[in-house]
């Protein structure tokens, strides 16, 4: 039965795209009350989602249920085929927190090793990247600061330290929660270009959730517009731009035209 | 000279001016309880001097520096005694706190069963409960180690399992995205995170050892600063009374600077 099945998806499987995260009717809940309301898709690998919604909608609670820190009440999800455990001890995915959640006391280089040290003993295999944590933090821009201290550097620094800490183990999967959404102007757009420069070179999938209609727009091939109360998925908004973003996009009328039209949905979440 | 250059000397001197307030600013930040220091003892001796004050009720700080000189090889001989009895209490009691209160984090049962126990040993005055360790140990060292050791517990580890519980909810999540093992999270995560709380009792177990050690020799004990101010009391000998005490101040004082200085060089963050 088994020869049978796998003749059939094979075919499929090279017609369209590797899936990278799927959830079938995942619904989490907190005690009574539920975060997350039988949500479905499919995520096809190397793409960047984009997540917006009102408060409530369960932004973060989907990316706490793809990354196996909360179970789902119900449903399936996949991370490549995998459970979400098992794709957790494979090292499949990152996760990017809002505060950088770097540890005060190690310095840049020290925590974008962090990964690289912990899990060997458990027989964890843990995959190493081609880049090396030096060769990270020079990606992201923080060369001659590897021995500097958290404390020591800018909030757009540390979440830059974060976000190569995150890359160490070449992750498939980058699961980002509002990185950006406590850095002035500035300096998210200029991590936001950075961050797009990053997809690029390293082909991994992103699913990043913020609560800024333009970042979402100007990161995202697709935006994921969640409802609240409970979470449910609205629609998905796929923003045909240029591959090649640069900050002047902005001010084009299309960017605005998706911004608008993103920002009434929101209205009717 | 161009006015490139007349700017810059221009600049090289206002940075030297600031530099010499500054340096008069500390210096006045030190001069001052300095001064004042000095203006006390000086309105005591003049005071002492005036109304003719017996050297038995109130010693000059002329008599109090003349004994402490001429009485130096004694005070000597006593003060090695109470600073290995200080040193030793410090270290066991602060090392069995550490350890108990690892255990009170891992395990809410035996924090429970123990805990109250320890309020309540914490409870009983250490002048109750010297005579006590006395009778079990003896008049030799190890009742005194005791006493001191006994005295630094309990804030150690009040401090040790507030430490180890002060991470914060990212960097455990953290640990579990990179599927961390318990003794990963321990030794990585929560005991450095502890360290600044550590380190705050340690200051306070720095001193109070050294109240714990005289107070052991009070109740029993031939050598020792604690028995040198029984013995000096006793003898109506108020200068030696005075060098002693000055002698287990300093010992106090040493000790709250060797922890200080370990504060500053572990805990750069």
């Amino acid at each position: 039965m088994s020869a049978v099945a796998k003749t059939k998806i094979t075919p499929i499987n090279t017609a369209s795209p590797t899936i990278a995260a799927s959830l079938k009717n995942a619904s989490v809940k907190f005690g009574t009350f539920t975060a997350i309301d039988s949500l479905s898709i499919d995520i096809e690998e190397g793409s960047f989602y984009t997540i917006l919604g009102p408060s409530g909608c369960g932004k973060s609670t989907m990316l706490r249920l793809v990354s196996d820190l909360i179970p789902a009440a119900s449903g399936d999800v996949k991370i490549f085929g995998k459970t979400t455990e098992a794709a957790r001890l494979a090292r499949e995915f990152a996760f990017v927190f809002q505060d950088a959640a770097l540890l005060p006391w190690r310095s840049a280089l020290k925590n974008v090793e962090l990964p690289l040290e912990i899990g060997r003993k458990r027989g964890i295999e843990i995959p190493v990247g081609n880049k090396s944590p030096h060769e990270l933090l020079e990606m992201v821009g923080l060369k001659g600061r590897e021995n500097a201290l958290p404390h020591e550097l800018s909030g757009g620094m540390r979440q830059r330290v974060a976000i190569a800490r995150a890359l160490v183990c070449q992750p498939k999967l980058l699961l980002m929660d509002e990185p950006f959404g406590a850095l002035d102007e500035m300096t998210r757009d200029h991590l936001n270009m950075q961050l797009l420069q990053i997809w690029k070179e390293t082909g991994t999938t992103i699913l990043f959730v913020t609560h800024s209609i333009p970042e979402a727009v100007f990161l995202g091939q697709k935006v994921m517009m969640l409802q609240a109360h409970p979470g449910r998925l609205r629609e998905i908004v796929e923003i045909d731009l240029p591959e090649n973003r640069t900050i002047e996009l902005r001010d084009t009328q299309e960017f605005t035209r998706y911004s608008a039209y993103l920002r009434k949905l929101l209205e009717t979440c | 000279m161009t006015i490139a250059e007349t700017n810059l000397a221009e600049q090289n001197s206002t940075e030297l001016e600031e530099r010499r307030i500054e340096r008069r600013k500390k210096l006045k930040a030190g001069a001052l309880p300095l001064g004042t220091a000095i203006a006390l003892l000086l309105i005591w001796q003049l005071g002492v001097r005036l109304f003719q004050v017996p050297t038995y009720i109130a010693p000059a700080p002329s008599d109090v520096a003349i004994t402490f000189v001429d009485k130096f090889p004694i005070l000597m001989a006593n003060f090695w005694p109470t600073f290995y009895e200080s040193v030793l209490g410090f270290f066991f009691g602060n090392v069995f706190a550490i350890l108990i209160a690892i255990a009170f984090v891992h395990s809410r049962t035996v924090e429970r069963a123990f805990f109250p126990i320890a309020v309540f040993v914490n409870t009983i005055p250490i002048l109750a409960i010297a005579p006590i360790l006395v009778l079990i140990f003896g008049p030799g060292l190890t009742a005194k180690v005791v006493i001191a050791a006994l005295i630094c517990f309990f804030p150690t580890l009040v401090n040790m399992v507030r430490g180890l519980q002060a991470v914060s909810p990212q960097a455990l999540e953290l640990a579990r995205i990179l599927s961390a093992s318990k003794s990963e999270v321990f030794w990585k995560i929560r005991l450095p995170s502890s360290l600044p709380f550590l380190f705050s009792a340690l200051r306070i177990a720095a001193t109070t050892c050294v109240i714990g050690a005289i107070v052991g020799e009070w109740v029993g004990a031939d050598l020792g600063l604690g028995a040198l101010i029984i013995d000096s009391t006793f003898n109506f000998n108020s200068p030696l009374l005075y060098a002693t005490v000055f002698m287990s101040s300093g010992l106090s004082v040493f000790l709250f600077a060797s922890v200080a200085i370990a504060e500053r060089l572990i805990i750069r963050w």
